[in-house]
């Protein structure tokens, strides 16, 4: 398996957000994480990334425990983020917001400057503005884009969608199965259902911190989805 | 002429005060720390470099070249093992371990060397000048200048031109975020520091040639500096050279009055600068 956690409890100071969750995902397989507001998606997100340390056991990255370990070490691994909020560097022009992202770990794979430039071809040409002087949209390609440079073996998307245009957003989900087509695991986090489940092979659904559904997302009911994301029967 | 003259002694005295500022200024830009120790680090690189002249009897200029990189592995290992430490969204640990540790240096300083008043021997170059036609100039404050504006360059030139520079910008910007892409924060604010304290060697070169020095003049050293980076605006550092330009002019145009005046007009542009821009002459956009 490319990436478990086991029994991962994790949490903010006092604060627990996530249950025991045990979730997976194998080489090359894209995972939606759905939930509402607040049920732990990003926590899992970011308990993987090494933003939240844990026990080490509790995260495994191809059998080798990685949880206590910080997000740069994380990172080295192959496991690679796009935050919520994009969270853009102010003082980096584009290319250099691309640059940093494989400025450490250097694999070799698929992408690279030219690569992110041929999936999102407005990168190329706002290359030496601001990071933070875009749109949205394209903000999340620079985001998108940093975290490809280090070619990760698996990629985490916390709320790509969020705060976007439809039409946006639209584009940017059309760039994501380019990514796997490459090789690249996908664990993409969303409140947007549909859109998740239009790019998974399978799905998780976290409500207060546990994991109330998982299953292929081609057999996951509209019922099942629904009880499991607000704790009604469905 | 007499006024020209002081303009340009003023100018050039602004040099060295850039070279006191430069290390604050690369410091405080990339990981918020205000350094109280600054000044005492300078004094202690000084008396690194007349060790050096007087065990190995060689000239400064060689002796530095050596004690920067021992200052740059004292500038690691501080901030590893103790300013790292203490780094964190209080402002308050690092503003008292840094006082602390000007105290030890100071105390430490006095212990070994004494309080008597020092000087690097600087040879054929103390007292050495150049007439320019408006006015003649030491080669000393000349070369103090020449350095800063090269210090500066130097620096300017690591940060938007190399791939340490991205990391400094990019971990200065939002550490969290620095860590996803694989940059361990704490292992760059230990360059930074390293870097800050090389500046601080070529800073305490110039200030143990050009004058005196004992172990309590680090503190005012440390005003100075702090003067010209407030001046500037934070972060910024050719805002830094301007702002020890200010204090230089200000110091040596006061001086011209009545020399009792020099450190006071110095402290009073500093004012006047606060109140009319309060975040400096040329603050950095995003902070």
């Amino acid at each position: 398996m490319l990436l478990e956690t086991r029994a991962l409890d994790a949490g903010y100071g006092q604060f627990r957000a996530l249950f025991s969750v045990d979730f997976a995902v194998a080489e090359g397989e894209c995972i939606a994480v759905i939930g509402a507001n607040g049920a732990g998606k990003s926590t899992l997100m970011r308990s993987v990334a090494g933003v939240i340390r844990n026990a080490p056991e509790m995260v495994l990255h191809r059998g080798a425990p990685i949880g206590a370990l910080s997000a740069a070490e994380v990172m080295k691994r192959g496991i690679a983020m796009v935050p919520e909020g994009r969270r853009l560097f102010p003082s980096l022009s584009v290319e250099e917001n691309l640059l940093i992202g494989g400025q450490v770990r250097k694999a070799a794979g698929p992408w690279s400057l030219e690569s992110i430039y041929g999936l999102f071809p407005i990168l190329r040409e706002r290359r030496h503005s601001p990071g933070t002087a875009l749109s949205g949209g394209q903000q999340q390609m620079v985001a998108i884009g940093r975290a490809l440079m280090s070619n990760p073996g698996l990629l985490l998307c916390d709320e790509i969608s969020l705060g976007l245009a439809p039409v946006v957003i639209r584009d940017i989900y059309a760039a994501l199965p380019r990514i796997r087509a490459g090789g690249t695991a996908m664990v993409v986090v969303e409140q947007d259902i549909g859109q998740a489940l239009s790019v998974a092979d399978r799905v998780y659904c976290l409500m207060e911190g546990r994991v109330t559904l998982t299953g292929r997302a081609a057999d996951v009911t509209r019922d099942a989805i629904h009880a499991a994301y607000f704790g009604e029967a469905a | 002429m007499i006024w020209v003259d002081t303009l340009v002694q003023g100018i050039l005295l602004g040099g060295l005060y850039a070279l006191f500022a430069a290390g604050l200024s690369l410091v405080f830009g990339i990981m918020r720390l205000v350094n109280l120790a600054h000044g005492d680090l300078i004094v202690f690189a000084a008396y690194l470099v007349l060790l050096g002249v007087s065990l190995l009897g060689i000239s400064p200029w060689v002796v530095a070249l050596v004690a920067a990189p021992v200052m740059f592995a004292l500038g690691w290992l501080l901030q590893s093992l103790v300013l790292n430490r203490v780094l964190g969204k209080d402002i308050l640990p690092p503003l008292l371990v840094t006082f602390g540790l000007s105290v030890v240096i100071q105390n430490g300083l006095l212990e070994a060397f004494s309080a008597d008043s020092r000087r690097i021997p600087a040879g054929t170059l103390d007292g050495a000048s150049l007439n320019l036609g408006i006015a003649t100039v030491g080669v000393m404050p000349l070369l103090t200048f020449a350095s800063a504006i090269a210090v500066i360059v130097a620096l300017n030139a690591i940060f938007y031109r190399t791939a340490l520079g991205r990391a400094f910008r990019a971990t200065s910007d939002d550490a969290v975020t620095a860590g996803l892409m694989g940059i361990e924060p704490k292992r760059i604010f230990a360059v930074a520091t390293g870097l800050a304290m090389v500046v601080v060697t070529i800073a305490a070169l110039y200030l143990g040639m050009r004058a005196n020095f004992d172990p309590s003049i680090g503190p005012a050293r440390l005003i100075y500096a702090f003067e010209a980076v407030i001046i500037g605006g934070l972060g910024s550092l050719w805002g830094t050279l301007a702002g020890g330009i200010i204090i230089g002019v200000a110091q040596t145009v006061g001086a011209a009055i009545n020399p009792e005046w020099q450190i006071l007009a110095g402290h009073v542009a500093f004012l006047l600068v606060l109140l009319v821009r309060p975040r400096g002459l040329f603050p950095r956009a995003v902070d």
